[in-house]
């Protein structure tokens, strides 16, 4: 971006405080975005442990039994609460970014500009009630039981 | 109006009177100044009681000229409510009654000049098409955001101009046509929405892009091209392109981020964000040829 404008002394006045549906649907996008830049990331990380266990590399886990470097990561993470909970949020944030971004797709070819905001709207809904039937499923054996 | 009666009759002693006499002239005249603002205020008081209902406004005061008004505040001013009162009559009042010193723009009063875009209540609203039943007390008016601030409620509006004017907004057609030009209705009917822009800056103030790029051409320059890249009646095809090499830059079509903004507070209710994605689609058509 080049030089954005700042108007010294006076700069602080006159901000938005209260923004639109297209404002928000643009932050959550470009948020959305980043967190999966970030999980793509994370996620090749963990899955070179599995480079090790390609050459039969075993380890000792909690139980005693001997196991591959790769399954011992992978069950360690999925006992762990906190990683359920983030796989709820990687969830959300993936479905909100693929329905936003299908609502994008739609704005490019013109197709319903004047119903952008219900659209947005329709999308986060969307998103919460697939997150909230997801909870099951990805909370499985673990909080409760 | 009230004014108009004192000002006839000091015309008239000036007529009268010698040249010699000019000192006291201009004592008197200040006097009478004196005397008129202190009328003003007090038939101000006068109605504000009479009033049913009074609106609080806060208005942005900053004049970066004299030493002791360089700090921005925020004056009260408590205006009899009439029916109909727009923003604008409520700021004028204000400025008649209370503080002639209090600056802003205004014409036309009637949404036709487009220049009084300010940002009311959290939004770029044009005063004199905003109904103050409808906005919520105290009202809180504020010069357009991302514009230098000239004094009060006015801001530099060069920097628009320029963006409005990078798009070339004329026919540029070299041949001088024999006859009318006729527009068929449907090109008409295209075009229509795009040709009501008054330039009053709402959109481009609202638009958080070109407040993080100064070089965007913005919204209304953009809705500006769209007027002319669409009007049939100027139909050679390097015209268009040229139109086009305009828009496609970094700084041009590219840079909307569909957030809306535009569209929602422009007051003529131009749907800038359609314009704009269209130009983006053409522009695409443009430059991909498979065939």
């Amino acid at each position: 971006m080049s030089q954005s404008y700042n108007r010294g002394l006076v700069e602080d006045f006159s901000r938005w405080k209260e923004f639109s549906a297209g404002m928000w649907a643009w932050i959550f996008h470009k948020f959305t975005g980043w967190v999966l830049v970030g999980y793509l990331f994370t996620h090749i990380a963990v899955l070179s442990t599995a480079i090790p266990a390609q050459q039969g590399e075993m380890v000792t886990n909690s139980a005693g039994e001997q196991v591959s470097v790769y399954t011992n990561t992978l069950s360690l993470l999925e006992s762990t609460f906190i990683v359920r909970l983030l796989e709820v949020g990687l969830l959300a944030v993936a479905v909100f970014h693929i329905l936003n971004g299908i609502r994008l797709l739609l704005v490019d070819l013109g197709i319903g500009l004047e119903s952008q905001d219900k659209t947005f709207y329709a999308s986060l809904v969307l998103t919460g009630a697939i997150v909230i039937a997801s909870v099951p499923t990805f909370m499985a054996g673990i909080g409760g039981a | 109006m009230s004014t108009q009666v004192p000002e006839t009759e000091t015309e008239a002693e000036t007529e009268t009177e010698p040249a010699g006499e000019s000192h006291q002239e201009r004592r008197m005249a200040d006097k009478a100044a004196k005397r008129e603002y202190r009328e003003s205020e007090k038939k101000a008081e006068d109605e504000l009681r009479a009033a049913e209902e009074s609106v609080h406004l806060k208005v942005f005061r900053y004049d970066p000229e004299v030493e002791d008004k360089q700090e921005p505040r925020f004056d009260d001013f408590y205006v009899p409510y009439t029916k109909g009162m727009t923003v604008l009559d409520a700021l004028m009042y204000a400025r008649d009654h209370y503080d002639s010193s209090l600056t802003f723009r205004h014409s036309c009063r009637q949404a036709v000049c487009g220049s009084d875009a300010m940002f009311v209540n959290g939004r770029q609203r044009l005063c004199c098409k905003t109904q103050l039943s409808e906005m919520a007390e105290p009202v809180r008016i504020e010069p357009l955001p991302h514009q230098d601030v000239v004094k009060d409620l006015v801001v530099d509006m060069e920097h628009f101009y320029d963006q409005m004017h990078a798009v070339e907004p004329y026919f540029q057609s070299e041949d001088v046509p024999s006859e009318e030009q006729r527009q068929s209705r449907e090109n008409r009917e295209k075009i229509k929405m795009s040709t009501r822009c008054i330039w009053c800056g709402a959109c481009m103030s609202s638009c958080n892009v070109a407040a993080g790029d100064n070089e965007y051409l913005g919204p209304a320059a953009i809705n500006k091209a769209y007027r002319f890249y669409m009007d049939e009646r100027e139909d050679e095809e390097e015209l268009k392109e040229h139109r086009l090499r305009i828009l496609e830059q970094e700084h041009g079509v590219w840079r909307c981020q569909t957030q809306f903004s535009c569209t929602e507070v422009c007051p003529k209710d131009i749907p800038l964000t359609e314009h704009i994605q269209e130009l983006k689609r053409e522009a695409v058509k443009n430059n991909l040829k498979f065939w």
